[in-house]
């Protein structure tokens, strides 16, 4: 495991400051968090530091990026990004979008087809799944949800220990931010599978085996709705696989990323 | 004083075992244990109970609505306010409230009040709510707009009920092409307006700043005093001083012809496992982006078990000792009373008798008694401490009629 030097920086984009770590060289990968939000330092993002330029923000109104008041739907996170790379002058960027950061990753791919260089999705919501619904979190307890991500608890509780209260906090605002920009329909667009199939990016669909989160029917219509993309199970892992199976993951994302 | 029946209208026919071991009856709990049969039969003597009222000599009928939840059979309060409204000839139909983030069209609201207010001859109070957090989820509304729609809502049905239409309303919430209805309140220049609540202080600053009666539900009497003082600071800011006409005070009263029989049936307030609108799943009594951000820390500790319910969960004899529950013959509830209101100096009260699985005939002869025995007595106990109701006062029906405001102080040079 290689221990990445990461920089913390802010950037201004459409008034509001956003956070974002930075580490590693090579081409340029934006990781692109889940609904919950995302630990400050990952082994699966020091994995990826070893090959690229990995830049982690946090999504606008989570963890360290101030909340715009006016937003209302996961394509004006997905502008913002397109923003802040125009801002960073970065080409070529790859997109890893991980669970709700997945759909946060097609519509900007969607929005420009020709401009990225590879397209991961993991385990990403964003599609209304064929089969099955998307696990609802207003229903479900702080814990009950995160918990529901993981296959194996243990997987959890390394990640998160015993939860503190700073972190349910977090949770609650992460939630909060799913229903201003996602409650209706929940976690899905109703038109972005009909806008994929313009992407030029080559693309890889990842899904946990045992992701009790976001069906992976789910995985299927966007490995059918682009036009160039392969789909891949990792055994062993629920929704949240950065977290869960981090070399696995690493090690198919290297590969794909890498590839001229 | 401006006195009042309140009943939640509780479904109480079912299972109640079934109910107890499901745990958070609201929301989730299904409706396949919904009988219509009692249904009928519940929403009919609901109904005929008060009619009785009326003849009884309540000054108003307290309506409310939720969803999902046995702990309230109204799913739609403006339906027995329509009822009410043809069947009773002098009682206030005081709806507390219609709950107005969950309306997708308020101007149908507004359509719908301005009918009632016909209809009644001039008879409705029109209260508003957010609605619980479990009501968002019921309906599908987003629970983090939930103010941004309550205020929008409102100003919008304010607006359709005093200005000539046609109008356009671009807002952010809402949106209507041409704002006509063809249906305006008999009342000018509009239906009062009183606000219940429970815990948020942004609710109370927000109805003391457009001077609406604020209604306390079921509060202590300590928590009852400390909205008082939010409110008044708030009024004096806005430039008035807010009064008895300004308070209300709803609390549990059941009264019977004897004190064994009064205790025995008020335990019946406790019938969902003591909690005040039913045995709640946390999470979804406060969705996300519902709760005041102030309390998100104290919340989310509650929320996964780590901390208590911040409204406290006491038992039946500990709200009966500090008159959270009051229960007995007219003799021991009006003395039990007038402690309170000299406490809490409200110019409007409801009196919520009867809950849970009461008889019929029990709920009779609570409201008798409540309504021929223990109101007059209020009445006189508000006149002789000068509790007046907004009708008895005259009160503006808001900031906006009011002619009385002082001028805002301006700052110290």
């Amino acid at each position: 495991m290689t221990d990445a030097a990461w920089t913390r920086a802010t950037a201004r984009i459409a008034d509001t400051t956003m956070h974002l770590s930075r580490a590693g060289s090579g081409r340029p990968l934006l990781v692109l968090h889940h609904d919950i939000g995302t630990p400050d330092r990952l082994a699966f993002y020091d994995a990826l530091a070893a090959r690229f330029d990995v830049l982690v923000p946090h999504h606008p109104g989570w963890g360290g990026s101030e909340r715009p008041g006016w937003m209302r739907s996961v394509r004006d996170v997905a502008a913002m990004y397109q923003w802040l790379l125009a801002e960073l002058g970065l080409k070529e960027v790859s997109l890893l979008g991980l669970g709700f950061g997945g759909w946060i990753a097609a519509e900007m791919a969607s929005l420009a087809p020709a401009a990225f260089h590879r397209l991961v999705l993991v385990g990403a919501m964003g599609i209304k799944p064929p089969e099955g619904d998307i696990l609802d979190q207003a229903i479900v307890s702080y814990l009950a949800y995160p918990q529901a991500g993981f296959h194996d608890p243990a997987a959890f509780t390394r990640i998160y220990g015993d939860v503190s209260t700073d972190q349910l906090e977090a949770w609650d605002i992460a939630r909060e931010m799913c229903f201003r920009i996602a409650w209706k329909p929940y976690m899905y667009s109703q038109t972005l599978p009909h806008l994929l199939g313009g992407v030029r990016a080559p693309a890889l669909v990842v899904w946990g085996d045992d992701d009790r989160i976001v069906p992976v029917s789910a995985g299927h219509a966007y490995a059918k709705a682009l036009s160039n993309a392969r789909f891949e199970t990792i055994r062993a892992c629920g929704h949240f696989v950065d977290m869960e199976q981090p070399e696995a993951l690493a090690r198919l994302v290297t590969e794909f990323v890498a590839a001229n | 004083m401006h006195l009042m029946y309140f009943t939640e209208q509780p479904m109480s026919a079912y299972d109640s075992k079934a109910g107890l071991d499901y745990g958070a009856t609201a929301l989730t709990f299904s409706n396949s244990h919904f009988d219509p049969v009692a249904g009928s039969r519940l929403y009919n003597q609901y109904l005929e109970d008060y009619i009785y009222a009326e003849e009884c000599g309540a000054d108003g009928i307290m309506l409310n609505e939720h969803h999902n939840a046995p702990f309230c059979m109204q799913a739609k309060t403006n339906v027995f306010a329509s009822i009410l409204a043809a069947v009773t000839k002098r009682v206030k139909i005081v709806i507390l409230g219609n709950p107005l983030p969950l309306a997708e069209n308020p101007v149908r609201l507004a359509e719908e009040l301005s009918m009632i207010d016909m209809i009644s001859k001039g008879r409705l109070v029109s209260g508003f709510v957010r609605g619980g957090g479990q009501e968002q989820l019921a309906t599908g509304v987003n629970p983090a707009y939930n103010r941004e729609r309550f205020e929008e809502a409102h100003d919008l049905i304010v607006k359709a009920w005093t200005q000539p239409g046609p109008f356009r309303w671009e807002g952010t919430h809402y949106q209507h092409r041409v704002v006509n209805p063809w249906a305006v309140p008999l009342q000018k220049p509009h239906p009062r307006i009183w606000i219940p609540g429970v815990l948020s202080k942004e609710t109370v600053l927000w109805t003391a700043r457009h001077r609406y009666p604020y209604i306390a539900l079921n509060t202590s009497p300590d928590a009852t005093k400390a909205i008082w003082d939010t409110y008044s600071a708030a009024a004096n800011e806005a430039g008035y001083t807010a009064g008895p006409e300004n308070f209300g005070y709803l609390i549990r009263v059941h009264v019977q012809e004897t004190e064994e029989k009064a205790i025995e049936n008020a335990r019946q307030f406790m019938w969902m496992q003591g909690e005040f609108t039913g045995l709640a799943n946390p999470v979804w009594a406060n969705p996300a982006g519902y709760f005041s951000p102030s309390g998100r820390r104290n919340f989310v500790e509650f929320a996964v078990g780590r901390a208590k319910n911040p409204r406290g969960a006491m038992t039946f004899e500990q709200q009966l000792e500090s008159t959270m529950i009051i229960a007995g013959t007219p003799k021991t509830v009006i003395p039990r009373l007038r402690w309170l209101i000299e406490r809490t100096r409200p110019g409007i009260m409801a009196f919520w008798a009867n809950d849970g699985s009461v008889s019929a005939e029990d709920s009779r002869t609570c409201i008798r008694l409540l309504c021929q025995e223990v109101m007059p007595a209020v009445r006189e106990i508000g006149k002789e401490l000068g509790l007046n109701s907004p009708f008895e006062a005259g009160s503006p029906v808001s900031i906006d009629h009011s002619t009385d405001l002082r001028a805002r102080p301006t700052a110290a040079e």
